[in-house]
């Protein structure tokens, strides 16, 4: 598919209706990047957000790649994602790389110490993408630093899998995932992980509406990377990253997180800064199911 | 080698959903332990105020800002099942959700918030 303007179009159409959107709804996600926690999407309500990630391989020009993310809670133990690809490299080129789809399930219907989720996702994706949304296998600064017309001619249908723990421990969160991909082509199964913790700055809420309070920010870090694959199963040419993370609730349901993150291996690209922005429309499901049974 | 993971992939998601559908026909029981726990912000005006705001912000949207729901499937919370219920079980039930019929888990709002919450939905009975 050649379609440069679609995710700008798609974006913008996006934001417009957000922001024309009724109402709103704070959101109860985590500012992690790549990190996932076991807290899933309100059933019936549907996010909007972009993530960003700003960044310079070793003989390559700077880049900024956005993953726009439509996620939407189907129940409250399910939610899935429709994520659009895109990303702009200077002195070379803009381009759509293509789309995933993701489901998280929660197969424990209490809330536990250690709370488990599943996440299987399909990726339709060119190499060119550079979202770095997970980083899995031999994954490297390397794979960023090719022209967009040649990465481009790559085309990858994956599949991958995560298992997602998490705990909530007073004003806590705490998340372990361990990432497993596979091309559907004859390549061989990667393996990475990603943890995290993030706490707000102020456990309890504030007597009056505010914007600037402790208690809308919420700070933390990740930690991700590759483990090699079933070819090399090593640490030995793998990427690793520390990142500390910030995330602000801002009024009517939206939400912006900065993340910088910082290589920690040669394989790594040196700094990658991550920009987030959600927004979060409720209950978009009834828009649909008026008590007429007709739309609102 | 497509067909195998898309194989494992069909399978992982059926013993998922199965699962998840054992679950949500367990009766919750608040642990006698939850039932007993003290609110330590009760009748505290100011928890209150903040879990208004924390309503206004998380249950308005389902419960809606009379706290009657909606007359189908998001309950009211102004009811005898609310007033009878302890402190401990209103906190124990937001922490734990009940995902199997929609109510997400709020263990992502930090238990002094969860507090506060209760203190404003016993104010509102």
């Amino acid at each position: 598919m050649n379609c440069r303007t679609c995710p700008t179009l798609f974006a913008a159409a996006a934001f417009l209706f957000a922001l024309g959107a009724p109402s709103s709804a704070s959101a109860q996600e985590k500012p992690y990047f790549v990190t996932y926690s076991h807290d899933l999407e309100e059933p019936g309500n549907l996010e909007i957000e972009t993530k960003t990630a700003l960044a310079r391989p070793d003989g390559s020009g700077h880049y900024g790649a956005s993953a726009m993310e439509l996620e939407y809670g189907v129940r409250a133990w399910w939610t899935s994602e429709l994520y659009l690809d895109g990303q702009a490299t200077s002195k070379d080129s803009t381009l759509y790389t293509g789309w995933r789809l993701e489901n998280r399930l929660r197969p424990l219907m209490r809330e536990h110490l250690i709370n488990p989720v599943l996440y299987v996702e399909y990726e339709n994706t060119s190499g060119a993408d550079k979202t770095i949304l997970e980083v899995v296998g031999h994954d490297g600064q390397s794979d960023l630093a090719e022209l967009n017309g040649d990465a481009r001619r790559e085309h990858q249908h994956e599949a991958e899998f995560k298992l997602i723990l998490s705990s909530n421990l007073k004003a806590w969160n705490i998340s372990e995932n361990f990432i497993t991909e596979k091309d559907l082509s004859h390549a061989p199964w990667e393996f990475g992980y990603a943890v995290g913790a993030t706490r707000p700055l102020r456990a309890a809420g504030g007597e009056s509406p505010c914007t600037f309070c402790a208690e809308k920010f919420i700070a933390g870090a990740e930690a991700y990377g590759g483990l090699g694959d079933t070819f090399s199963l090593t640490l030995r040419d793998t990427s690793h990253y520390i990142a500390p993370l910030v995330g602000w609730q801002l009024p009517k349901g939206m939400r912006l997180s900065f993340s910088p993150g910082y290589g920690l291996t040669n394989t790594s690209l040196k700094r990658v800064y991550r920009v987030g922005l959600a927004f979060e429309i409720p209950q978009i499901s009834s828009w649909f199911h008026a008590h007429n049974g007709g739309m609102q | 080698m497509i067909r195998r993971t898309i194989g494992i992939l069909c399978l992982i998601s059926s013993a998922t959903l199965a699962l998840a559908a054992v679950s949500s026909s367990v009766l919750l029981h608040v642990p006698a332990k939850d039932h007993a726990r003290i609110n330590p912000l009760a009748g505290n005006q100011q928890a209150v105020n903040a879990g208004e705001l924390i309503y206004r912000d998380h249950c308005l949207q389902c419960h809606k800002s009379d706290a009657m729901g909606d007359g189908r499937k998001k309950p009211p919370l102004r009811s005898d099942r609310i007033k009878s219920a302890t402190d401990g079980d209103l906190e124990w039930f937001l922490r734990q959700g009940d995902l199997g019929h929609g109510m997400p888990s709020w263990s992502s709002l930090p238990e002094t918030q969860r507090w506060q919450l209760v203190t404003y939905l016993r104010s509102i009975q």
